[in-house]
C-alpha cells in the first residue's frame, strides 16, 4: 500500500526529513503555510534565496530547496541588503525568530524597513528564546515567567509590527498559527508585495514557553493561550488603549507602495565635487 | 586625481598621480574589479567610503553606507555570494565589530576584502597594535590572508592583490593599513589596465543537481562557485557542513571541512607569502618590519652601514600567514634579528619562534602613537649589537 505524498514535499530538500522541531511546534505550520502560499502563487521557492539566522525559526530555510544562508544571529537583513543590491531580481525571504530579528538584529530591521528593502520577513513570534532553552525575549509579555525571569518579566514587550510600520515598512501584518487559512492568505499577499514586507506569526512553543510560562508542555495549551488573546484589527479599532492591553491584534496594518531601495546608482557626474 | 567627467567613469586611472593613501585603495579596488562596497563612517578610513560613493556608481557598482559595521560585513558576504567583488573599509574599533562576519565568510568561503586602517584606542594616532587581531579576531579555526602595505603605491598594488587572493582562495583578505600611510599623499603610478593582472573566482560548469558547494576542485583545492539565486540550491551555513552544504554533526565531516578551509591557505604559502629583502646578502643584523615601520628601518639601515654595522631589512608584505620560510632563511644567515613594530611587541613572538636557536632576537617597540624615528631604531641596533 503506497502512502500518499504531500504535494508540497517537492519543495523540501531531499533526505532532510524528519525535521528537528519539537512535537507541537509552530514552525512546521509556518513552513507549511509558506509552501502552500508559494504553490498557489506558482512561485518556486527553489529559485529564491531563503535566509535564517540562529534559532528554531532560523532552521526553517534549511529544509527548503533553494539557496540558503544560515547560522549567524541577527544578521539576516544585512545579508539580504548585500544580495538585493548586487542582484535586485533575486527573491529574498527571511525566516526569523523574535529574538533574532527584534533583539540582536533590531538595528538591521529598522533600517531595512526605513530603506524599503525588497524582502519578505516572516517573524515567528514564540515569545521566548526557544533554542537556547526558554529565556526572556523582547517580545515576551510583561510579568511572564521564563528561565531568566523566574519572578516574572519586569520589562514591557515589543510590538514589532508597530515598530516597522513606524520605520517605514510597506506591508505589515500579524497572524497566528491558529488561523492557517488567514495565515496562508497573508503570506500570499506578502510574497507578491514589492518592498519591505513583514509578517509576524504568533507561534506556539510548548517545550519552553509552554512549560515555563504556562506550566504545561501540551501544545494545545500554548495555542489556546495565544488564540484567547487574539482580536482582529476590526475589533481592535473599536476598543480603547486600555481595553487592548494584553491583546494580540491580527490583520494587516499597512499595505502601500513607495520606491524600493537599490543602493546609490543614480548620480550626476557633473555635480559631484566631493572628492576633488 | 580624477577630476574630469570622463576620468570619473573609468575604472583604471592610468597615469602618474600625487594621491592620498585612502584614495589609492579605492583606485586599486576599482582596477581589481570591485563592484560592491559597504562601509560605516569611521576615522581615519572615511576617505575610502567617500571616494567609493562617488567612483563606484560611476562604473556600475553599488555603494552602501550600512547602519553599522555588522551590516557592512554581512552585506559583503551576501553580495559576494551573489557574485560581487566586495570590499569594506574600517578602522580598529570598527574591525572589532566585523569579527563575526569575517568568521562567517571564512566558513562559507566568501571572497571579501577588508581594509583596516589601524588607529590608537579611539584616537587617530599611528599604531600597529592590531597585528594579532588582524588574524586572530574571529572565533573558530580559520586562516586569514593579511597584507601590509608601506606606501601609497603599495596601498594601490596590494589592494589589487587582495582581491586576486580573495577570489583565488575564496577567503577573506585583509589590507592592514595604518593612519600614517592612509592619510599620506605620495606619488602613485597606475599602469594601463591591460597590464594589471586580474584573478576571478572559478565558476562551476556543473548543473545544479550535480553541484556540491563545498566540494573542493581537485586541481585547485578550492570549491568552484555558483552564485545565489540561480537555482543551485546551496546552503551557506556557519554551522559544520558537508560538501553539499547541509548542517552535519559528524566529527569527521567537521574535521575534514576545516582541514580543507585552513589548508587551502597554509598549503599555498609560496604563492601568498611575499617579502622584500634589502641588503640582506652580507647582513649580520636583520631588521624585520611591516607596514609604515619599514620606512624608518630603511634609514636606520643606512645609518648603521655608514658606521660599519652590516644591517639589512626584511620587509613583510604578507604578515599572515607568517612568511615562515623567508624568516627562517634570514635567521640562518644573520647573527641578530630585530623586529621593529609600533605596539608593545606582538609580531616579534612569531619571529622569535622561527629564529629560535638560529640567531639572537630582539625587538624595537614603540607604542605612543608615533612611528619610530630612524635614530630610535638605530639606537636599538647599537644597544643590542655588541
Amino acid at each position: 500500500m503506497s502512502q500518499p505524498i504531500n504535494p508540497l514535499r517537492k519543495y523540501i530538500r531531499e533526505g532532510k526529513l524528519p525535521h528537528f522541531f519539537c512535537p507541537g511546534c509552530g514552525c512546521g505550520q509556518i513552513l507549511n503555510a509558506f509552501l502552500q502560499a508559494c504553490d498557489e502563487l506558482s512561485v518556486d521557492p527553489s529559485r529564491m534565496v531563503i535566509i535564517g539566522g540562529v534559532g528554531c525559526t532560523a532552521r526553517i530555510p534549511v529544509y527548503l530547496k533553494g539557496d540558503v544562508l544560515h547560522g549567524v544571529h541577527g544578521r539576516t537583513l544585512a545579508w539580504a541588503t548585500g544580495i538585493k543590491l548586487h542582484k535586485p531580481q533575486t527573491k529574498v525571504v527571511i525566516f526569523a525568530g523574535d529574538g533574532d530579528v527584534a533583539s540582536i538584529g533590531g538595528n538591521h530591521l529598522i533600517h531595512a524597513a526605513r530603506r524599503n528593502l525588497d524582502v519578505l520577513v516572516v517573524v515567528a513570534n514564540n515569545f521566548n528564546y526557544a533554542m537556547t532553552g526558554g529565556q526572556v525575549a523582547p517580545m515576551t509579555p510583561s510579568q511572564v515567567r521564563t528561565m531568566t525571569t523566574p519572578f516574572g518579566n519586569p520589562e514591557p514587550s515589543f510590538d514589532i509590527c508597530e515598530l516597522v510600520v513606524t520605520a517605514g515598512a510597506t506591508y505589515v501584518a500579524r497572524e497566528a498559527t491558529g488561523r492557517p487559512v488567514q495565515l496562508e492568505r497573508t503570506l500570499k499577499k506578502a510574497l507578491t508585495h514589492e518592498g519591505f514586507a513583514l509578517v509576524e506569526v504568533l507561534s506556539q512553543c510548548p517545550t519552553n514557553y509552554g512549560r515555563y510560562a504556562l506550566r504545561s508542555g501540551d501544545p494545545a495549551v500554548t495555542l489556546k493561550w495565544i488564540m484567547d488573546r487574539c482580536i482582529t484589527k476590526a475589533q481592535a479599532d473599536k476598543l480603547s488603549k486600555e481595553e487592548k492591553a494584553g491583546k494580540f491584534v491580527l490583520g494587516e496594518f499597512v499595505d502601500f507602495k513607495r520606491p524600493i531601495f537599490c543602493g546609490s546608482s543614480v548620480y550626476d557626474l557633473e555635480s559631484c565635487e566631493c572628492c576633488e | 586625481m580624477a577630476t574630469s567627467t570622463t576620468e570619473r567613469a573609468q575604472r583604471v586611472l592610468t597615469g602618474t598621480h600625487f594621491m592620498l593613501g585612502n584614495y589609492a585603495v579605492v583606485e586599486g579596488a576599482l582596477a581589481a574589479g570591485c563592484d560592491f562596497f559597504a562601509g560605516y563612517p569611521i576615522t581615519p578610513a572615511n576617505e575610502i567610503s567617500e571616494r567609493m560613493s562617488q567612483r563606484l556608481p560611476a562604473v556600475g557598482g553599488k555603494f552602501l553606507q550600512g547602519e553599522d559595521e555588522l551590516c557592512s560585513i554581512y552585506a559583503l558576504s551576501g553580495a559576494s555570494l551573489a557574485g560581487a567583488k566586495a570590499m569594506t573599509a574600517t578602522a580598529s574599533a570598527g574591525y572589532n565589530y566585523m569579527q563575526e562576519g569575517i568568521g562567517y565568510a571564512v566558513a562559507v568561503e566568501a571572497p571579501i576584502v577588508i581594509v583596516d586602517v589601524q588607529r590608537c584606542r579611539g584616537e587617530n594616532f599611528a599604531s600597529q597594535a592590531d597585528v594579532m587581531q588582524m588574524k586572530w579576531g574571529p572565533s573558530g579555526d580559520h586562516e586569514l590572508i593579511v597584507l601590509a602595505p608601506s606606501s601609497v603605491q603599495e596601498l594601490f598594488d596590494f589592494t589589487i592583490r587582495a582581491f586576486n587572493l580573495a577570489e583565488e582562495f575564496r577567503n577573506p583578505v585583509i589590507i592592514m593599513s595604518e593612519t600614517t600611510i592612509a592619510l599620506m599623499r605620495e606619488r602613485l603610478v597606475i599602469p594601463p589596465a591591460e597590464e594589471i593582472e586580474i584573478v576571478n573566482r572559478r565558476y562551476t560548469s556543473l548543473p545544479p543537481d550535480k553541484y556540491l558547494p563545498f566540494k573542493a576542485n581537485e586541481e585547485y583545492g578550492v570549491p568552484d562557485f555558483a552564485p545565489l539565486g540561480e537555482g543551485y540550491g546551496a546552503i551557506y551555513s556557519l554551522n559544520p557542513h558537508s560538501e553539499e552544504g547541509s548542517i552535519d554533526w559528524n566529527p569527521d565531516v567537521f574535521e575534514q571541512l576545516y582541514k580543507r578551509i585552513t589548508g587551502k591557505v597554509t598549503q599555498h604559502r609560496d604563492k601568498i607569502c611575499k617579502t622584500q629583502a634589502f641588503k640582506m646578502d652580507d647582513a649580520d643584523v636583520a631588521l624585520i618590519a611591516y607596514g609604515s615601520e619599514v620606512r624608518p628601518c630603511m634609514d636606520a639601515m643606512e645609518m648603521a652601514r655608514a658606521d660599519g654595522i652590516k644591517v639589512g631589512v626584511l620587509k613583510l608584505d604578507t604578515v599572515w600567514p607568517v612568511p615562515e620560510e623567508q624568516i627562517i632563511q634570514v635567521a640562518n644567515h644573520v647573527k641578530l634579528a630585530i623586529t621593529v613594530e609600533m605596539n608593545i611587541g606582538k609580531y616579534t613572538r612569531e619571529v622569535e619562534r622561527l629564529c629560535c636557536a638560529k640567531c639572537r632576537t630582539a625587538v624595537a617597540t614603540k607604542n605612543r602613537g608615533l612611528v619610530h624615528f630612524p635614530e630610535e631604531v638605530y639606537a636599538v641596533i647599537k644597544e643590542v649589537w655588541r
